[in-house]
């Protein structure tokens, strides 16, 4: 099943759904993260990028992985338009997460300016992909603005919360064409599961293994519950745990019309 | 009263604070308190003075508990470096505890533009790429335009580029900003209006609201973040750990978007030291206290720890509820390249290179973060 169901993001195709955030891990731990989730993609701040020194998360990353740049830092759209195409300059490719956050207390992003950078970033294209708070009409914006994915927030960055909002993201899943990575505030493999039965076509994880006991099992664990989650979403949930009316199976053929 | 140039903004947080101050009375808190604040997510003004009151010592080590989780949630294994360069120490206040005293027969000396660069060389080739600069309190000798000349240059070698100067008006913060400066710090030294009275006898320092201000006229500069602090030691650290406290807690309210630091230098020996003893003395483990008070109380900030510690006490709060440490440091004029020009401010305890510092966050499973920021 696996090989046949990709995550596909502007064209670019991935065998994983599983998208390591690495700016809380220790550089050394990032490699042996990315192996154990089997993570094709791995986000990182370009403010930690942009160093000279030995301690590069550049060099810590495997070149065989796509690397998802963050416009953490930036304030504006203006801002981080600005972060993208330093990144495109600093060879880290076309994908951007776009991260606009004008709070410093709880980090939540701010829709209205992540739209505004979203279609300047898409039209000079770039593969851009935004984080946001999950609100449908800004969703719908951010799609018609150009954004490759949606990238709702489950609970406050680095809060481990879990799906405090997964009403929400449930309303984003059904209405938008793209794809859906949640993004944030995932505490555990079991949250992980259940947004992926839910139908998020991808989650991306930080904190939750970065501060965990023992990292690798825990990349690992979450690599697992992603798996078992998205098997679970195509196979549609038993009957008596989702209920939805389904015209095949006629309950109604024996009434009279007459 | 304010002197001549000195911008007044209008604000009332410096009320706020000595409002809430003066109502604070740490004694009436108890065991029970401090089990109900350590139990709860969010904290709020009632538990922060639990947790810096005399009934929160023996709870410490678990308050280190939840600052660890606190640390670790917000910053994951991150601990940042930079280190500090004083580019002069010519001063004119006359500040009682201070090495850099205008009446202070000390070595006094201020770097030109071409050794200011060769120290920003020696510094960068360390793998620094995070700067403090520093000067004394100088109009004369250390002018805006001389620090602005700085920073311009330092933005050649350093990605994040912080200034710990005299107190500035808004349009001189903001022509710093133009340069390359992105974070201020300013410290209170005491929230105690009388005691500050004491401490600091003459120059511009001696005005008390004025400094209160300055990291509002920063912020309203557009600088992206700002420290604050007080030097333990002056006084009843615990009312001033408090002010300091509230006094981010108000800037943050305010200035959402902008950083918040906190740095907690612990008076120390200096250069015609008085040899009387302290009676506000502070201990390292009411050092802590406060360091894990600031922590729980807004756990998304920075906080500093000083090379004025020992290193053992800088490795062990590191992760716990500092992220940010000094290394390689020199607190004389230059020093970093060439011997120094002028003496130092205080002495120091933990002499550390840029290397040493490094293995130690790396053993303790951290990460050594040196580019955290980009300039726009």
């Amino acid at each position: 099943m696996e090989n046949n169901d990709k995550l596909i993001i502007a064209g670019h195709e991935f065998n994983s759904r599983f998208i390591l955030g690495s700016g809380k891990f220790s550089l050394d731990l990032v490699k042996a993260a990315v192996e154990s989730a089997g993570a094709e993609i791995v986000t990182l701040a370009l403010r930690r990028a942009n160093t000279k020194t030995e301690y590069n998360i550049l060099d810590f990353i495997p070149k065989t992985v796509t690397l998802l740049p963050n416009t953490s830092g930036a304030r504006t759209a203006e801002e981080a338009v600005r972060i993208a195409k330093l990144s495109r300059e600093l060879g880290c490719g076309d994908f951007v997460k776009i991260e606009v956050i004008k709070d410093t207390k709880y980090l939540l992003p701010d829709n209205y300016e992540t739209i505004k950078a979203t279609e300047i970033l898409a039209k000079e294209g770039f593969v851009v992909m935004p984080y946001m708070y999950p609100d449908l009409n800004a969703a719908r914006d951010l799609a018609n603005a150009g954004a490759a994915t949606i990238m709702p927030l489950a609970a406050p960055i680095g809060s481990n919360l879990g799906l405090i909002t997964k009403h929400f993201i449930k309303i984003i899943i059904d209405e938008i064409k793209l794809p859906v990575i949640v993004d944030a505030g995932i505490g555990s493999p079991s949250q992980a599961c259940e947004i992926m039965q839910e139908g998020a076509d991808a989650v991306m994880i930080n904190t939750a293994i970065a501060t965990a006991k023992n990292i690798n099992e825990m990349a690992e664990a979450f690599k697992l519950a992603i798996i078992a989650g998205r098997k679970a979403y195509l196979a549609g949930l038993g009957r008596v745990l989702n209920f939805k009316a389904e015209a095949s199976s006629p309950l109604i053929d024996f009434l009279e019309d007459k | 009263m304010y002197f001549e140039n000195m911008e007044q903004i209008n604000s009332d947080m410096l009320e706020h604070v000595l409002n809430l101050t003066n109502s604070y009375d740490y004694n009436i808190y108890t065991k029970d308190d401090v089990q109900k604040t350590l139990n709860k997510e969010i904290l709020d003004i009632e538990d922060l003075k639990v947790l810096l009151s005399p009934a929160a010592t023996d709870f410490l080590n678990l308050i280190a508990h939840k600052a660890k989780y606190e640390t670790r949630k917000h910053f994951g294994s991150s601990i940042s470096l930079f280190t500090p360069l004083y580019i002069s120490n010519y001063c004119e206040n006359q500040c009682t505890y201070c090495g850099y005293n205008c009446k202070n027969k000390i070595h006094r000396g201020k770097l030109t533009i071409e050794e200011t660069e060769k120290e920003f060389q020696a510094i960068s080739k360390t793998g620094l790429e995070d700067i403090l600069i520093l000067t004394g309190e100088s109009r004369t000798a250390s002018s805006v335009e001389y620090i602005g000349e700085a920073v311009r240059l330092a933005k050649q070698y350093f990605s994040s580029i912080s200034i710990e100067i005299y107190p500035l008006n808004i349009d001189e913060y903001k022509y710093l900003c133009q340069c390359g400066a992105d974070f201020v710090c300013v410290y209170q030294e005491t929230y105690n209006k009388q005691r500050y009275k004491q401490l600091h006898l003459a120059g511009p320092k001696s005005v008390f609201e004025y400094r209160f201000y300055a990291q509002e006229r920063a912020a309203l500069a557009g600088m992206r973040g700002v420290s604050l602090g007080i030097l333990f030691g002056l006084d009843d650290f615990r009312k001033d750990a408090f002010s300091t406290a509230i006094h981010a807690y108000l800037l943050q309210q305010k200035y959402p978007d902008i950083k918040i630091g906190f740095s907690v230098p612990r008076l120390r020996p200096y250069i015609h030291e008085h040899k009387e003893q302290n009676p506000h003395y502070v201990n390292e483990k009411q050092l802590f206290q406060a360091l894990c008070a600031y922590r729980l109380f807004m756990p998304f900030s920075d906080i500093t720890i000083s090379t004025r510690e020992r290193a053992i006490f800088r490795d062990n709060v590191i992760g716990v509820c500092a992220t940010k440490i000094s290394a390689g440091v020199k607190t004389s004029v230059g020093g970093h390249e060439d011997t120094a020009k002028g003496d130092e401010q205080f002495e120091i305890s933990d002499s550390r290179s840029v290397a040493e510092i490094t293995d130690t966050i790396k053993q303790k499973g951290l990460y050594p973060v040196f580019s955290n920021h980009i300039r726009l």
